[in-house]
């Protein structure tokens, strides 16, 4: 079953056509990855999906739903989260805090009751923090609780980026490039986290990256986008052998030298 | 010793007022990281209706105390809900609220109920049993919000807004939210001043007022509820001591705020609160990892 449909999704920028006519879906369940070379489009199809842009036409169906151009933060609501390709964390604030703000905002709790602090916001407060927690611990950031989110290295920070965004409690996760500045051991441990935290949270995946051995490993279905176009879509071994996306993605000698 | 008491007292009073308009700026420019030039202004509504209310004797002071906040809040609804939806970056919208603050102080000039520039003459009711509670209501709120769902969206829009609307955040109520929290504060403060100096006149609430904030706020850490409070009592009062230095004093005040910006540009609590210190201190006698 699909759980994310894009039907002939365009976005132009003053002329250019970031995006143009791509359609493409998402299995529930499975991973999905976009790939193709830089400026190929591949971050404002995350950008669109999420509401950051509006596009200009298409349409976007998620879990039978119309979610085109809506507010992002609607969209969180209805289950998708991301990542982002240049970390956006809350950087002054602890990593307990980066994971929990995502999670009070799923909690009601009426302006009332959060001035005076009612037993019921207390409760509230303390649910949140437990659940924060145990995501914490599931990406195994949890000694790094109390640590102000700016601090952390690289890898770390990246890890919490994706904490964070399965503290939205998303059904479809959106990852922009989570290899990226990583080494090959960092890349490889990440491949078995994400497996991990799919099975974990009931995860559908969808996400962009270079990395080709992190994509071959972990893609069940790999979408290749050029110059806002869908190239091709298939399978990891039908994109390998496909001539197309070597010839466009991976240069015309790639095959000789690495296949 | 005894002769000091009411002078004391006196400064208590003017800090303690100071103090609670200063934690209405903090949740907005501290917390929600958009920068205001017109405070002051929602200090001086809720400084003219409660005391016109008291003036012309329409009700009770603490009726009137009530009807400054609330005037105050609808102030900020009608400059923040076309501001905020129009999502004007934090220097715009600072152009915005000091346009804002100009439009006030004509407006109380050039009205009959305000008496215009010759200002109103009050009776006194703020006593430091009012202010204290006041004070302790404002800090007790102010700490809950931050705790609470709408406090931490506060501090991810502050943050890295794109993240935070992908955390859930609907950035425009968020924002409207804070602002209307820190301008009921604000016009609690103007209340309270307006009848503990019983007497106001507009330019009490001009540019000048707004910045003064806006400099406590800045050099007491965005982000803290604690430093702005400790750095008003300390700008407030330095006046005071500094009575010695007769003329110098005004340069002394901006000495001290570029030495501050130079040694503690995070501002002197930066994004942490006196409690957190307590904390800290507490774990390492238990001995524990931190």
């Amino acid at each position: 079953m699909e759980l994310l449909e894009v039907k002939e999704l365009s976005r132009n920028f003053g002329g250019i056509n970031a995006v143009d006519s791509l359609s493409f879906e998402a299995k529930t369940g499975l991973v999905t990855g976009i790939i193709g070379p830089n400026g190929a489009g591949k971050t404002t199809v995350f950008n669109l999906i999420t509401g950051v842009y509006k596009p200009t036409c298409g349409e976007i169906t998620f879990d039978s739903r119309n979610c085109t151009g809506l507010r992002p933060d609607i969209i969180v609501k209805t289950g998708i989260s991301r990542t982002f390709q240049n970390i956006r964390l809350f950087k002054r604030s602890t990593c307990l805090e980066n994971v929990l703000t995502p999670i009070l905002q799923r909690k009601e709790c009426s302006i009332v009751s959060a001035l005076v602090r009612l037993g019921s916001a207390r409760r509230i407060e303390r649910e949140a923090k437990e659940e924060a927690m145990s995501v914490l611990s599931a990406m195994g950031l949890s000694n790094e609780a109390n640590r102000v989110a700016g601090t952390l290295p690289y890898g770390l920070q990246r890890k919490l980026e994706i904490a964070r965004a399965i503290a939205a409690s998303p059904k479809l996760l959106l990852l922009d490039e989570p290899a990226a500045g990583m080494n090959p051991e960092e890349t490889l441990s990440l491949v078995d986290l994400i497996s991990e935290i799919r099975r974990k949270f009931n995860l559908t995946i969808l996400l962009i990256e270079h990395h080709m051995d992190l994509v071959m490993n972990i893609c069940d279905h790999i979408v290749v986008m050029e110059s806002g176009r869908l190239l091709f879509r298939g399978a990891p071994d039908e994109v390998r052998r496909n001539e197309k996306v070597i010839e466009a993605y991976l240069g015309k000698s790639a095959n000789k030298q690495k296949a | 010793m005894s002769a000091y008491i009411p002078y004391i007292t006196h400064i208590f009073m003017i800090v303690g007022i100071n103090i609670i308009a200063v934690t209405g700026l903090s949740i907005f420019t501290g917390f929600t990281g958009l920068f205001s030039l017109g405070h002051a202004a929602f200090v001086g509504i809720g400084a003219y209706i409660s005391g016109i209310l008291t003036y012309y004797e329409y009700t009770n002071y603490y009726v009137a105390l009530l009807a400054g906040m609330a005037g105050a809040t609808v102030a900020s609804l009608i400059i923040g809900i076309p501001t905020l939806r129009a999502k004007l970056r934090s220097d715009y919208f600072a152009i915005a609220t000091l346009g804002f603050g100009e439009a006030l102080r004509v407006t109380l000039d050039n009205l009959d109920i305000t008496n215009g520039a010759r200002g109103l003459g009050l009776e006194v009711h703020t006593t430091p049993i009012v202010l204290l509670f006041s004070l302790v209501a404002v800090l007790f709120t102010a700490s809950n919000f931050l705790k609470s769902r709408y406090g931490a969206a506060c501090i991810a829009i502050r943050e890295d807004s794109i993240a935070a609307e992908m955390s859930g955040v609907n950035l425009f109520r968020t924002r409207l939210l804070s602002l209307v929290l820190s301008a009921a504060f604000c016009g609690l403060s103007g209340g309270l001043l307006a009848h503990y100096f019983s007497f106001i006149k507009p330019d009490m609430f001009m540019l000048v007022q707004s910045t003064q904030l806006l400099a406590t706020v800045i050099a007491g850490g965005m982000g803290s509820l604690s430093g702005p409070a400790i750095v008003s009592l300390v700008f407030m009062s330095l006046p005071e001591i500094l009575r010695w230095l007769e003329m110098w004093r005004l340069p002394a005040y901006g000495l001290l705020l570029v030495l501050i910006m130079i040694h503690r540009p995070q501002g002197l609590m930066g994004y942490r609160e006196l409690t957190d210190f307590f904390v800290i201190f507490k774990r390492r006698e238990k001995g524990g990892k931190n």
